[in-house]
């Protein structure tokens, strides 16, 4: 397709608001996605207040009760999963970078795109009410088993729930859409002599991540359209006393909640994929093996799920057999950490602050990734199931990817975005002081978790074994840590509103990189290329013997 | 804010119908020798995670540049939180099955812990970039031997590791011996009611078991799904309307041991415990004689004016005591109530005043409970405590 085709919108509406061009809907879902972090960050510091100082008034909250605390906890989790993560990492940049990336001028299906976030605005609409119903918000877990969940009697709240399952299936209508569109584009839309396998990484794991959605999201949005059927309509899917099985939805819920870390982890992983090679001056190590370990991990993600029900009276076989599959899933896992350690062997590695957030990913996430081995055998996991070492080992799984994947990607790519540098300084700050709160809080949970502390308690003090002065300080500094993490990112806001405002003007390609989306102006223009680029060689060539230039684009003629 | 920490623990807050030091000063006497064992086993753990770190010295600014391998000594030694529900102090077979594997695993995740942060860190402080020299790298694009090496090499470690897993999921799930007495457990929002068809007794929250015979747990739930955990003893393993999950396990010496529910429940799913008392043979014989005779009607007047309030008031619509009219199972049982250490599912202990307090308002106790304010005088209640702690 020329660019000639792309109409130019002239009016506000059509430009900002109700745009089809895959930029502005980046954009939208990019920031929509980080007013919703600040709302789960704020919910996390009232958690945390909580189990630090348990019963008092929290500041700029007041004293919870037990019921609102458990809405806190739910909506968290909520928040964080599925209206953090999942619009940044994969809405937001996905739609940025595959039309750049391989050369096309846009979405295949622009309008659809457009339908797309504005059914996730939506559903992001009816999340946020769900506060102010009358019994609150959700408050029967991020996972919402019934039959807690099935009724209001059991967990408080008669819409909390409805609304929340509601938000819930429409978001997954919602990047439906969107993930048909990535899959298409990147199939049928790649620029001339652009092979699948000369497609840079994030947008191999942009496709992997949105074919793992588009086979997992069915039997969940079957799931939680029976629940909510159960809920208004009384009928009896889940409902024991109708004969109907709370297992059912476990099932229909794992099936999807599994894979959906995968959906999660894949382009957070393709940020860090991007940004090695540039910042260490090499070829990415190892570049189909990496493809082969992502279709891997995307295979095995469906047959893992069961693991979440170790201690729900699976037969023992079934237990063995899921174990097996959920450590085999590590194997893909550590093939694709030592691809990313080997790039860095014997490289000119160059810590900017992209370099710095993408390392950081790798760093912090082996932490998450062995404390996953503790839990993903069924023998050691009936210890540790439920317990605050849970807590610790997701948070050090999809922190990595969510948001040191999401801030790799935004020192990144922010130039290319919005046509300004960023500052390096605050940019390592943010960086560092992160990377060390991060451990600050998360690091007492594995401690507590030992020591037999569980999840979703409205107060620790419940527990004689935890008011123990050592319990109670894990407990400080977990808090500590959480208000340390949010504070942390001041440097981010600054910088980045400085930076929008009065920061260096970017040139085309500020980094040295090969990708297309560095061949157009910063910002590129409403469909992208100028002509259509053609495309000679891989996404990685840097350090080419007998060249004067170190880089190498993909769509440089020899 | 430490201070205001102190304050609260002191008491001043006590007026807060959360304030724990209210509810919970008792019973840490009985989990000291638990827990004093426990620190020690831990502090071995620490000594080991020390040795360990010979091993880390890869580079001389490992450990100052990465917290994480830190950390990680750090949770190997992380047990040193001393309290009875730790995990790791286990005192039955059960427990310990899944302990030997928890030990192998622990450490093979912390050998691959090391490794692999360790190259990946040394990489990154070894090839930082020399700005002046500006040399360029070698270009490599792969190596096929060592790609095929490192997909292999994970794939074996994780063998050592699925076999005595696999041995232990069959371990732990294994069906009781014949001859196990069987206890019936019925999850509710937020007790527990148990079961003891051998006997004949029906009681709540309050568990016995005789040591060295096997026990067999049927559990089952009222309502939402729960989880049944004694962390010293075994499970977790989840009561699921509709089904009978099963868990068994033996005792091996006396003791006093704590129970929680493990899955998240509803608003009051941190106070749904119970008590586990492992008995020698002839105290448990003799508690169960106790317990299923049926109550005694009470001689004291003030006591017969509770028992006449009890059936009177509204308790008998949920609430059983055997040789009464009051014959509900909604509610957990009470036909001997009097003879328990803890009221309102392991809450409260057991005395008149925290009796009274709970009947006046059990929303103040347990928030969301089914158990309804009852507009009682404080005589009836006072009469209604006299009557229950009779029940012995």
């Amino acid at each position: 397709m020329s660019t000639a085709a792309i109409a130019h919108p002239k009016s506000f509406w059509r430009e900002y608001v109700f745009s089809t061009d895959h930029k502005t809907i980046a954009k939208q879902y990019l920031s929509t996605g980080i007013f919703m972090a600040l709302v789960g960050g704020l919910l996390a510091y009232v958690m945390r207040m909580q189990l630090a100082y348990p019963g008092q008034a929290i500041p700029g909250y007041g004293t919870i009760d037990p019921q609102s605390y458990n809405a806190v906890v739910t909506m968290h989790g909520t928040i964080m999963i599925f209206w953090v993560a999942m619009p940044i990492l994969l809405a937001a940049f996905g739609n940025f970078l595959i039309p750049l990336m391989i050369g096309a001028a846009d979405m295949a299906f622009p309008r659809l795109n457009m339908l797309s976030y504005w059914i996730f605005f939506l559903s992001t609409v009816v999340l946020l009410a769900s506060f102010f119903v009358p019994g609150g918000a959700a408050a029967g877990g991020w996972t919402s088993y019934p039959p807690l969940s099935g009724s209001a009697a059991y967990s408080g709240g008669q819409w909390g729930v409805t609304l929340w399952l509601l938000a819930v299936a429409m978001e997954f209508a919602a990047f439906l859409m969107g993930g048909i569109n990535f899959i298409t584009t990147a199939i049928n839309n790649r620029a001339p002599g652009m092979k699948l396998f000369d497609m840079p990484l994030m947008v191999w794991m942009q496709l992997g991540a949105s074919i793992i959605f588009l086979f997992s999201v069915g039997p969940l949005i079957a799931g939680a359209v029976m629940l909510i059927l159960d809920r208004v309509a009384a009928t009896g899917f889940y409902n024991p006393a109708t004969g109907g099985d709370p297992i059912l939805f476990q099932h229909l819920f794992w099936f999807f909640g599994h894979p959906e870390v995968y959906v999660i982890l894949l382009p957070g992983f393709g940020a860090v994929a991007e940004v090695l090679p540039v910042f260490s001056r090499k070829p990415f190590f190892g570049y189909r093996m990496m493809v082969y370990a992502t279709i891997i991990t995307g295979v095995l993600s469906f047959i893992v799920w069961a693991h979440h029900q170790f201690i729900a009276g699976i037969d023992p076989r079934l237990a063995t057999a899921f174990s097996i599959t959920t450590i085999l899933i590590s194997v893909p896992i550590a093939v694709m950490t030592f691809a990313f350690i080997a790039t860095l062997y014997k490289g000119s590695i160059e810590l900017k602050t992209p370099m710095l957030f993408a390392l950081g990913t790798l760093v912090v996430f082996l932490l998450g990734g062995v404390t996953g081995i503790h839990l993903g055998t069924a023998a050691t996991d009936i210890y540790l199931h439920d317990t605050y070492f849970v807590v610790a080992h997701f948070h050090y799984t999809l922190i990595p990817p969510v948001f040191f994947g999401f801030f790799a990607a935004w020192y990144y790519w922010f130039p290319k975005m919005f046509g300004r540098m960023l500052n390096e300084g605050l940019g390592k700050a943010h960086f560092w002081l992160t990377f060390i709160f991060m451990h600050v809080t998360f690091i007492p949970m594995f401690l507590l978790g030992f020591g037999g502390h569980h999840r979703r308690i409205s107060n620790p003090q419940f527990f004689e074994a935890m008011q123990g002065p050592e319990a109670e300080r894990l407990q400080i500094i977990a808090t500590a840590g959480a208000i340390g993490i949010l504070l942390s990112q001041i440097p981010f806001v600054v910088n980045s509103v400085l930076s929008l405002l009065r920061g260096a003007k970017a040139p085309a390609n500020p980094w040295q990189a090969n990708t297309l989306e560095w061949t157009v102006p910063s910002p590129p223009p409403h469909g992208n290329f100028e002509t259509v680029p053609q495309v000679y060689r891989g996404p990685y060539e840097y350090s080419v013997p007998d060249r004067v230039d170190d880089w190498f684009p993909q769509d440089a003629k020899v | 804010m430490l201070r205001v920490k102190e304050a609260y623990r002191a008491g001043l807050y006590a007026g807060q119908p959360f304030s724990a030091p209210n509810i919970f000063q008792t019973s840490s006497s009985q989990h000291q020798p638990a827990g004093s064992e426990a620190r020690w086993r831990c502090r071995d753990a620490a000594h080991h995670a020390n040795e360990d770190r010979t091993v880390m010295r890869l580079s001389r600014h490992l450990l100052l540049f990465l917290p994480p391998l830190a950390a990680l000594a750090l949770v190997a030694a992380g047990c040193d939180v001393d309290h009875a529900r730790t995990t790791i102090n286990p005192v039955t077979e059960y427990g310990r099955a899944i302990q030997d594997v928890y030990v192998q695993i622990f450490w093979w995740t912390v050998a691959i812990f090391i490794v692999v942060e360790g190259l990946l860190i040394y990489a990154i402080l070894k090839f930082r970039s020399k700005t002046e020299s500006h040399e360029q790298p070698e270009q490599v694009h792969g190596h096929t031997r060592l790609e095929i090496a490192w997909t292999i090499l994970p794939a074996v470690i994780l063998i050592f590791i699925a076999v005595p897993t696999i041995r232990t999921i069959f371990a732990v799930a294994a069906e009781a011996p014949a001859g196990a007495l069987q206890i019936n457990v019925t999850g509710h929002q937020w007790f527990w009611n148990f079961e003891y068809p051998e006997y004949g007794i029906r009681t709540a929250n309050e568990i016995h078991v005789p040591v060295g015979r096997p026990v067999d747990l049927h559990l089952a739930s009222g309502d939402v799904i729960h989880s049944f955990w004694i962390p010293r003893i075994g499970g977790k393993r989840d009561l699921v309307p509709n089904r009978t999950n099963r868990i068994t396990f033996t005792a091996e010496k006396p003791g006093h041991y704590f129970g929680q529910c493990a899955e998240f429940c509803g608003a009051s799913h941190a106070l749904m415990r119970f008590d586990l008392y492992a008995d020698d043979a002839g105290s448990f014989e003799q508690w169960a004689e106790n317990e299923k005779s049926p109550a005694v009607a009470p001689e004291d007047p003030k006591a017969r004016e509770g028992a006449t309030a009890f059936l009177t008031a509204g308790c008998i619509a949920c609430h059983r005591i055997d040789g009464t009219p009051a014959q509900s199972r909604i509610g957990p049982e009470l036909t001997h109530v009097g003879n328990r250490d803890k009221i309102a599912a392991g809450i409260l202990d057991n005395t008149p005043e925290n009796m009274a307090r709970w009947i006046h308002d059990p929303q103040s106790v347990k928030p969301g409970a089914l158990m309804a304010k009852l507009e009682l005088t404080d005589e009836q209640v006072d009469a209604i405590v006299a009557y229950l702690q009779g029940l012995k």
